[in-house]
């Protein structure tokens, strides 16, 4: 039984439809994960779940009950937002017990949960700041904290690690995974990065033009996207055009390479495509397609090497791990590219 | 927003417009009413050939055009180099600028007529060309809140520092630079505070009175107590020079923004 | 033989002096008169220090003059921030038609510098004996507005009401960007977390505003406070308000003790004073959230 559920969610702005027939089920503290490029309405979503925005049409259930018609602060969601979004007037203490003091509860309380709270984030001595006086990643912890404090049913993240630095977004979002598993509360979180939704999420949505391209979890969505959107828009993608011989069967010419599919297709061509990890420069056992390629240029980035190259007139690239003992070839050679055939993703849409 | 914020909003603005646009209609209204039974433009002939009423206008038009140059010679170098040299004096200079919007005008020229009189170290008073010199260098302290502001809000935008180093690394000297460089980039900003000048100059009463010049204020006032309607055309001229002078502002700003290069 | 020349020269610090211009003409211009009469309220006419000038405004008319004047400043602002900061809201928070904004601020722009003379013909010409709106409520209900509605152009609240046309300007001129500056996520942030659109306003939104509020007030008091030409061109000398004593006491019309002038001069400037010391005091207070 699904903990928040969303059905036929639609929203239009004027003729502008942002969400159509949105459908989600997220069980009981289960991480979700929304995905797309701006303007896809995941933020929209969200904004309705958290009734910011009120749907055209659909239902949002929250344990069973219908919130469509309550105003936000009758919900009892926490919701942590983009950026500098605590209380300037308040300190880091006033700010977290906020909620609570709306709530009428008594200051002993307010100021236990407080202490409670700001342990939980890894800041217990900052309570008496004002936030200017936190960095960018304290800020959004303590955000969350004043989410979390009134023990919200559910909890919404817009976006919360996009106005900080690379490095702190990393160890932020490890952490409010952390949390987030520790207390149980069901999340929905909404970015625009791809890697962030891949590290921390149960199941991603994947969105585009308003509609939930794909759901699933994030190694399924990885490595078997259904859409051609969802193949490039997450991780990096090769994609092949490739004759077909024999659909049923699956034989299939790329670059006049024969090659048999896992599964049948259909059509005159079909496009094909792979991971840069999912190709090996060399051959290899268990590698059953064998591309030869040129070499066009080679990007040593540390730890792994990315070598863009063409395959019969096809721009690919792969990425091959650094090994001291073997420099990579050089731009200009002639080289063979395989890949098991397996890992050949085959696109619809 | 809810319908009763949107009443309220409504009700509010509209509230607010009426009761700016009564005394609007009011005036204009009355300027128009010199001939009996009909409107006419008789006030405002009038006024315009009154030969003293030419007199103050041109006399308040100079007066401001000297505000506005010594506003700049004043302002504009000060504001650069506290930018540049001195951010740590900004507080103080601000300080000092807002002070004419908190010490009355008339405290202000009360201490004039009493320091500056014929038997003072520096009897500016004495002569009228002295007078009139005070009288500017008065209206220059009363806008300078409007001009320091303005022009350091301009200043804000470019990058100072590089701009200063850019031209002595290519040989200029300071007047060069301020004159040539800095002012020509904040010549939008100057020119607001400049309108701005000239709207508070073109109506000023106070300090015209007090020291006894020959100002288009005082005529105003005087013209006020003993003529039926031309005040009331006189106060319509007055209203829409403000209104130009602000329409020049709004200019300058718009067209400035387009000439700027997108960051 | 020079020592100097091996000597490492010591230049001395001349940043300063980039300040001097500026620093002289205030000094002369604005300090120093200032001055003169803050210190000429404790002189005798010998230049001895007395305190009788400043007793001596305790008499006459004086003190009801002082009484007035702040009534109708505190009055004027104090219903300037209101309007004012409806009006702004209405337009900020999209009650009314965001295009409604520019037209407002330039318009506030050209009312907050149309005070002096001319506005006050402009409210004679309206609410004066023979002005528009009166004899519009005369000829067409009958009403006399100083016998049946008690007001008249002349009086306490006629100031108020004239003083009225650059004070609620100058709020929306000052305000609005305040308003702006209230980001949207702080009240969503607020109603997430249970709090109602009051709630929001007093816990979040006024205290963040307050400063800008005081600031506004300060300065429209001391706007109000100082205004001579429109008082004067208004009412002449019946209404007994502190610029128009003293401005009559400068041309030498009443008192004929310039010591006490002095007095007058100084009794305004330890009223404006006053009220930008209460200003930055309770904005210290107001600000410790700040950078």
């Amino acid at each position: 039984m699904a903990f928040l559920e969303l059905s036929h969610l639609e929203k239009s702005f004027g003729s502008n439809r942002v969400v159509k027939d949105f459908n989600l089920d997220v069980g009981q503290g289960e991480f979700i994960s929304l995905l797309g490029p701006s303007g896809c309405g995941k933020t929209t979503v969200l904004r309705m779940v958290a009734g910011f925005e009120t749907p055209s049409s659909g239902a949002i259930r929250i344990g069973g009950t219908d919130v469509v018609g309550k105003r936000p602060n009758q919900r009892n969601i926490g919701m942590v937002f983009q950026a500098y979004a605590l209380f300037p007037n308040m300190t880091v203490a006033e700010n977290v017990g906020f909620g609570l003091k709306i709530k009428g509860a008594g200051r002993d309380e307010i100021s236990a949960r407080v202490t409670e709270m700001l342990g939980l984030i890894g800041l217990p001595d900052l309570g008496a700041r004002y936030p200017f006086q936190l960095s960018g990643g304290q800020q959004q912890r303590v955000a969350l904290a004043r989410a979390l404090a009134p023990k919200p049913q559910v909890l919404l993240l817009d976006e919360p690690l996009s106005a900080l630095d690379a490095k702190v977004r990393v160890s932020l979002r490890n952490e409010i995974r952390e949390i987030q598993r520790e207390l149980g509360i069901t999340t929905i979180f909404v970015t625009h990065d791809q890697e962030e939704a891949l590290s921390i999420s149960d199941r991603i949505v994947v969105m585009n033009g308003g509609i939930a391209d794909q759901v699933g979890p994030p190694f399924e969505i990885y490595n078997r996207p259904t859409t051609r959107f969802v193949a490039n828009f997450v991780g990096q993608l090769n994609a092949f055009t490739a004759t077909v011989e024999d659909g049923a069967a699956g034989r299939v010419r790329l670059g006049g390479v024969p090659v048999t599919l896992p599964t049948p297709v259909s059509g005159g061509s079909v496009d094909l495509a792979a991971r840069p990890e999912a190709l090996y420069l060399g051959r290899r056992e268990g590698n059953d397609v064998i591309l030869p390629a040129t070499v066009r240029d080679v990007h040593f980035l540390g730890s792994v090497i990315r070598i863009g190259a063409d395959v019969a007139g096809m721009p690919v690239a792969l990425d091959t791990f650094n090994r001291a003992d073997q420099p990579p070839p050089a731009p200009g050679a002639a080289v063979e590219l395989s890949l098991s055939s397996r890992d050949l993703i085959v696109l619809g849409g | 927003m809810s319908l009763w914020g949107r009443l309220t909003g409504w009700i509010v603005l509209i509230f607010g417009l009426t009761y700016f646009a009564l005394p609007l209609l009011g005036l204009t209204e009355f300027s128009l009413k010199a001939r009996r039974g009909v409107y006419s433009l008789d006030a405002y002939a009038k006024v315009i050939a009154d030969p003293e009423f030419q007199a103050t206008f041109g006399y308040s038009v100079m007066m401001a055009l000297v505000t506005i140059a010594l506003g700049i010679l004043i302002v504009v170098p000060t504001a650069f180099w506290v930018r540049l040299k001195m951010p740590w004096a900004r507080p103080y200079v601000e300080f000092i600028t807002l002070m004419p919007l908190v010490i009355p005008a008339i405290v202000i020229v009360f201490g004039y007529i009493r320091l500056y009189n014929t038997s003072s170290w520096l009897p500016l008073t004495g002569s009228i060309m002295g007078t009139n010199l005070l009288l500017a260098f008065g209206y220059t302290i009363l806008a300078l809140p409007y001009m320091y502001r303005a022009v350091d809000t301009g200043l804000r935008t470019i990058d100072v520092a590089t701009l200063t180093e850019a031209a002595q690394s290519l040989g200029a000297g300071w007047v060069t630079i301020l004159g040539r460089v800095i002012l020509p980039n904040v010549i939008p900003a100057v020119l607001s505070g400049a309108f701005l000048t000239f709207a508070i100059v073109i109506g000023e009463f106070t300090l015209a009175a007090l020291l006894d010049r020959p100002a288009f204020g005082p005529y105003l006032q005087r013209i006020g107590a003993n003529k039926p309607y031309e005040p009331f055309a006189l106060a319509v001229i007055a209203f829409g020079i403000t209104w130009a002078c602000m329409g020049l502002i709004q200019l300058v700003t718009r067209f400035s923004k387009h000439s700027k290069v997108a960051r | 033989m020079s020592t100097a020349s091996t000597a490492p020269r010591r230049r001395l610090p001349l940043t300063w002096l980039g300040l001097l211009p500026f620093v002289i003409f205030v000094t002369l211009f604005l300090i120093l008169p200032t001055m003169y009469i803050v210190i000429g309220a404790f002189q005798d006419r010998s230049g001895g220090f007395t305190l009788q000038n400043l007793r001596d405004l305790n008499t006459g008319t004086i003190p009801s003059s002082y009484w007035i004047s702040i009534k109708i400043s505190v009055a004027s602002s104090a219903l300037g921030c209101l309007i004012g900061f409806g009006m702004a809201a209405a337009v900020v928070f999209g009650a009314v038609p965001k295009a409604i904004k520019a037209p407002l601020m330039t318009f506030s722009g050209v009312a907050s510098n149309f005070a002096g003379v001319p506005l006050a013909f402009a409210f004679l010409a309206t609410f004066g004996p023979v002005g528009l709106v009166t004899l519009f409520l005369r000829n067409n209900f009958g009403i006399v507005l100083q016998r049946d509605l008690g007001f008249s152009i002349l009086s306490f609240w006629g100031l108020t009401v004239t003083y009225l046309f650059f004070q609620i300007p100058l709020m929306i001129l000052i305000i609005t960007p305040a308003l702006e500056g209230l980001r949207r996520e702080w009240k969503e942030a607020a109603e997430v977390l249970g709090a109602t659109t009051a709630q929001y306003w007093r816990m979040v939104a006024f205290p963040i505003l307050f400063p800008s509020l005081l600031g506004t007030f300060a300065l429209l008091f001391a706007n109000a406070f100082g205004a001579v030409a429109t008082a004067i061109a208004l009412t002449g000398s019946a209404l007994n308000i502190v610029p128009i004593q003293l401005f009559a006491q400068i041309r030498g019309d009443v008192l004929g003790n310039p010591n006490l002038g002095y007095a007058m001069a100084f009794g305004m400037i330890v009223v404006t004073a006053i009220a930008n010391i209460v200003y930055i005091w309770l904005r210290i207070r107001a600000e410790r959230w700040m950078k």
